[in-house]
């Protein structure tokens, strides 16, 4: 089964909207090196001018992740999981992430081109907050490789 | 705090860190994101998919890549967006682990936008892992 190239410009409905929890935010930090006190400690945060701790840039791949399970699980995609390597990633911020925020992620399938047998996969998902305000698109380009 | 636009100049280095990955801080990263594919902590499932043994999330080495330009910049919320390409694993032993090096550069700036392009070199073993690693920071 190869990538059903009528993915393309596929919107998919939003995933269940996600509580950025504190103690989260911290775990993430210390998973990722991320030593900065903004990223831990309430008071810095605020002092930064923030509400809350704020996450790490690549906290949103949390948020994400839910909508790539989806690309995965689409029964017309032909997306074959165990095939599937991470070509590129992209944050692109008008906010950060911080603690407290509800965020609601979309996907949709910006792009699939063929290569040497291989399909890249673009993914977008656009996140925004519970007014519905633009947070972060992160977008992925996934490499399905083909039958060898 | 905030680096001024007016000190900097493209090439220079602004950053530099080596992290020094183990086993723990791999199963750390699977818990905190979700990412609990099995390449990340079984090496007979990493061989049975052609890799020599377990290697690194993209996403823990693309999520520690910036943390130099956050001490840097002073503020996690200056990094405006971000993007790698994964172009190497990062194998880590499990008795020796792995040494990632990541060295940051100014490699654009735009003075009317106040926000500075940061390159970042990402390497393990003398060989870069990830490529087109770019941090665009607002230092207005």
């Amino acid at each position: 089964m190869s990538v059903n190239p009528e993915l393309q410009g596929r919107v998919f409905p939003p995933v269940a909207p996600y509580l950025v929890g504190r103690e989260k935010v911290r775990e993430f930090s210390r998973a990722v090196f991320a030593t900065n006190p903004i990223n831990h400690d309430p008071e810095a945060a605020r002092a930064a001018g923030h509400t809350d701790v704020v996450a790490p840039p690549t906290f949103a791949v949390v948020v994400q992740e839910a909508t790539l399970a989806q690309l995965l699980a689409e029964p017309d995609g032909g997306i074959d999981f165990t095939r599937v390597v991470h070509g590129d990633q992209r944050f692109t911020f008008t906010r950060p992430i911080v603690a407290g925020d509800e965020l609601t992620a979309t996907l949709a399938v910006t792009s699939i081109k063929t290569l040497g047998g291989h399909s890249m996969v673009t993914a977008e998902s656009t996140i925004v907050d519970a007014s519905g305000a633009h947070v972060v698109t992160a977008i992925s380009t996934l490499v399905v490789r083909g039958d060898e | 705090m905030t680096p001024a636009m007016s000190d900097l100049s493209v090439g220079s280095i602004v950053a530099e860190a080596n992290f020094a990955l183990t086993r723990d801080s791999l199963v750390h990263y699977a818990g905190a994101s979700g990412d609990f594919n099995p390449i990340h902590y079984r090496d007979d499932v990493a061989q049975s998919v052609g890799l020599s043994g377990v290697l690194a999330h993209g996403m823990l080495t693309m999520g520690l890549a910036v943390q130099p330009v956050v001490d840097w910049a002073g503020d996690p919320a200056r990094v405006i967006d971000y993007q790698v390409r994964f172009t190497r694993p990062v194998f880590v032993d499990a008795t020796a682990g792995a040494t990632v090096t990541v060295v940051a550069k100014v490699g654009a700036l735009d003075l009317e936008a106040t926000v500075a392009r940061i390159d970042l070199v990402v390497t393990f073993n003398g060989a870069t892992v990830l490529g087109k690693a770019q941090a665009r920071v607002n230092l207005a």
